[in-house]
């Protein structure tokens, strides 16, 4: 196990994730996309949806990532996003709540954005 | 009481309220400022990262875009003034207003036509009051903006640059905003944002003896600036944003220090004159008692005889 990569999560206010990992799945406009250590430099248009970054000591950090940009090179992984968080961070609860009122209200970017959310919670 | 004493112990008075009002006003801005450059900093990764992406496109692929390719001949900019909502800031808008002057002075001789979208509510009053057009403005998050502020504000730009100038379009964008230099400096200046000039953009680069690697584009480099030139854009406007917060906070806090020493200096002044009209007032008391006394001690010795 040598090869590692740097991954810098940034949302457009704050940093919110960073260190090292073995796998980083995002997903962008063309399909989901697996990063791994040596990767070919890559730059990207990501979706709303959420990342899995798999840490160098075996952890799994989700985040939910709304729109933004996946950029590799040299072994060094930076996902900017206007809108960032991690799966931790979620208030679930929340979430559903503002659900149920962007389906009542029928405001799709809201809805979009409560459902990105609720997944990375479901995959944590 | 004499008069003279009365009124100047009332302007000690008011001077005194006003000076605590000050006071008051500059601490809270001075602890603003450091919130403020916290949020500047916070949007630093986010602005690097991004700045480094568009470089890779700009100079990895020979990808066209209308917000990159310079016109052959401009005729209409389109100009962002950031100005404050309140004012006890000092110079701080009037000086952004002045340079949103040249700056259209420049652009006019240049024979260009300017459009202008001004930011806070100082802004907006300056060119009201004139009676020029505004195309669109904003107003109330000038202290503490967020970046879907910095979002509505790119919306309309972006939109412009992007229409075609005989449609109403523009071919240039200028943001007009006060830099934060340090907590003593503050200066407003005036950038070009796009078209993005790419050739400095690559020669920045170059020169900090970056490589930059030949990167794949997902889905093609095309659809990757056509995603990435408007994130940068809001992203340069929210950094404009934060930095006339903090700058507009480090203006109102110097204003507030230096009415706060003023204030100072007036009620030791009139301290002074309120001392002497009383020393003025005893010493006249007791002319009049030593002159009463002489003149009834002279009236009952001449009664004596």
């Amino acid at each position: 196990m040598a090869a590692e990569l740097h991954v810098e999560l940034v949302a457009a206010d704050r940093s919110v994730w960073s260190g090292e990992a073995t796998l980083v799945v995002a997903r962008t406009t063309s399909g989901d996309i697996g990063v791994m250590p040596g990767h070919q430099p890559l730059l990207g248009v990501l979706e709303s949806g959420p990342v899995t970054i798999r840490t160098s000591e075996g952890g799994t950090v989700i985040a939910a990532v709304h729109g933004g940009f996946i950029s590799f090179a040299d072994d060094k992984l930076s996902l900017l996003a206007e809108i960032a968080e991690l799966a931790d961070e979620i208030d679930v609860e929340r979430a559903e709540r503002a659900l149920e009122l962007a389906k009542s209200d029928a405001d799709a970017a809201a809805q979009r954005r409560a459902d990105v959310r609720l997944r990375a919670v479901a995959v944590r | 009481m004499g008069a003279q004493l009365r009124v100047y112990k009332r302007r000690i008075q008011a001077v005194t309220a006003t000076k605590k009002i000050t006071k008051a006003m500059e601490m809270i801005a001075a602890s603003r400022i450091v919130k403020a450059q916290r949020k500047v900093a916070a949007s630093k990764p986010y602005a690097t990262e991004l700045t480094r992406a568009v470089t890779a496109v700009a100079t990895g692929s020979n990808a066209k875009h209308p917000l990159t390719t310079e016109v052959e001949a401009p005729t209409r900019a389109a100009v962002l003034l950031v100005t404050s909502d309140r004012g006890l800031a000092g110079g701080y808008s009037s000086n952004a207003i002045k340079a949103a002057e040249r700056l259209r002075e420049r652009l006019a001789s240049e024979g260009k036509e300017v459009d202008t979208y001004i930011v806070g509510r100082k802004g907006v009053a300056y060119y009201g009051f004139r009676e020029r057009k505004v195309e669109d403005s904003w107003t109330g998050f000038t202290d503490n903006p967020a970046y879907s502020d910095a979002k509505s504000v790119a919306a309309p730009l972006i939109e412009a640059i992007q229409k075609e100038t005989a449609e109403g379009g523009v071919d240039e964008l200028h943001i007009v905003f006060t830099e934060f230099v340090s907590m003593m400096t503050q200066n407003a200046v005036d950038d070009r944002m796009l078209p993005l000039s790419l050739d400095e953009v690559a020669e920045e680069s170059t020169r900090k003896g970056e490589i930059l690697p030949l990167f794949d584009f997902e889905p093609s480099a095309e659809d990757v600036l056509d995603a990435l030139l408007p994130r940068y854009v809001e992203s340069r406007i929210y950094n404009a944003l934060l930095q006339a917060a903090a700058s507009e906070h480090a203006a109102r806090r110097r204003a507030m220090k230096s009415a706060t020493d003023n204030a100072g200096d007036l009620i030791k002044s009139l301290s002074r004159l309120a001392n002497a009209a009383r020393q003025a007032e005893i010493t006249q008391e007791i002319s009049e008692i030593v002159g009463g006394a002489s003149a009834l001690a002279d009236a009952t010795a001449g009664s004596d005889k």
